[in-house]
């Protein structure tokens, strides 16, 4: 099957296909430069096809969903040893902890309860990896492209069944004027279900 | 402690395309720095072409009484020229670091159009940073 997809006459090479590979295998680090360039390129294609910013937000949403729905499942298998998260607080943990961990390295920096609203939460980072390089010109407005990021959330969260709408906005503080937060506001059927299964 | 006047960006056809000054004394107004720019970027193709050596790739260094200029030109044609007091030291390994702020800040920068005057807000801040911390 494998040298019938290569296409190719000879038989097994040593090359192997990525759908082959066992899922795994330690870790591998990306070079942060490779990764900006990348992301860079992603940006200014999806400019080239969406007519405003609120569009271009979405659409990074949209690119980082997928990856999140794919993350959730190898990082289910990878780190956790197949455990399902059913709890809101478990979930939160997840994402700032292992998912910030396999993304960028580190986990996030802070994990906190939204002051006004009980369904929201934010996570803070002192600035977020992908918007290192990037300065947003003034007539963007408030373009974050932590959408990306923001979508990755989104993707896990819904995956992992519960779903929140989120987004990712510039909170500068004293000392870290690109201090970003990733806002998720979660459906109140998942509030209505912490709530049956204990309460927070 | 050095005392840097100013770095202005050439692109690769010649054109001004980042331009700062660091002290009062050598405020240019940008007309100007525009034409001094194309003058330079002339001056220089032609300097490597006058050079009896093989492999001269051009001016480096301009030595006066009142201020040192530096000039380096990256793989790419774009020419970074920082003028400064005359026997400064370090100014070659300020302008490495100069370049290297620029391929992060504004080469990874979506929003930066190539060969296009440099608007970038990270780069200003990071380079700031750097001259302050030298001069």
């Amino acid at each position: 099957m494998k040298s019938t997809l290569k296409g190719s006459a000879s038989s097994s090479s040593s090359a192997v296909s990525p759908v082959d590979r066992p899922l795994s295998r330690p870790r591998t680090e990306v070079n942060l430069s490779a990764f900006a360039f990348l992301f860079s390129e992603l940006v200014q294609y999806s400019q080239q096809r969406v007519a405003n910013v609120t569009e271009l937000e979405h659409r990074l949403e949209d690119v980082g969903y997928r990856v999140g729905s794919r993350m959730l499942e190898l990082l289910c298998f990878r780190e956790k040893g197949n455990r399902r998260e059913t709890r809101l607080l478990g979930i939160l943990n997840f994402v700032n902890t292992t998912v910030w961990r396999s993304l960028f390295g580190k986990p996030a920096e802070s994990l906190e309860r939204g002051a006004d609203n009980e369904d929201e939460y934010m996570i803070s980072d002192r600035e977020l990896l992908v918007n290192r390089f990037i300065s947003v010109p003034k007539d963007f407005g408030e373009l974050n492209c932590g959408a990306f990021v923001s979508g990755i959330v989104k993707g896990v969260l819904e995956s992992a069944g519960f779903p929140a709408q989120v987004s990712a906005h510039f909170v500068p503080v004293e000392g870290q004027p690109r201090r970003t937060t990733i806002l998720m506001k979660f459906a109140p059927a998942v509030m209505a279900r912490e709530q049956r299964l204990g309460g927070i | 402690m050095a005392t840097i006047f100013s770095l202005v960006i050439i692109n690769k056809s010649g054109g001004l395309i980042f331009q700062k000054d660091f002290t009062e004394t050598a405020r240019v107004d940008t007309n100007e720095a525009m034409t001094q720019a194309s003058i330079w970027h002339s001056l220089h193709a032609i300097s490597a072409q006058l050079s009896p050596t093989p492999g001269c790739t051009g001016i480096e260094l301009l030595e006066t009484d009142t201020f040192n200029l530096h000039c380096f030109l990256a793989p790419t044609g774009t020419k970074f020229v920082l003028t400064c007091a005359p026997r400064a030291a370090g100014m070659e390994v300020l302008l490495q670091i100069i370049y290297e702020l620029y391929s992060d800040y504004v080469l990874k920068n979506p929003f930066y159009e190539m060969e296009m005057p440099i608007r970038c807000a990270e780069f200003d801040s990071h380079l700031l940073s750097e001259i302050r911390s030298r001069s």
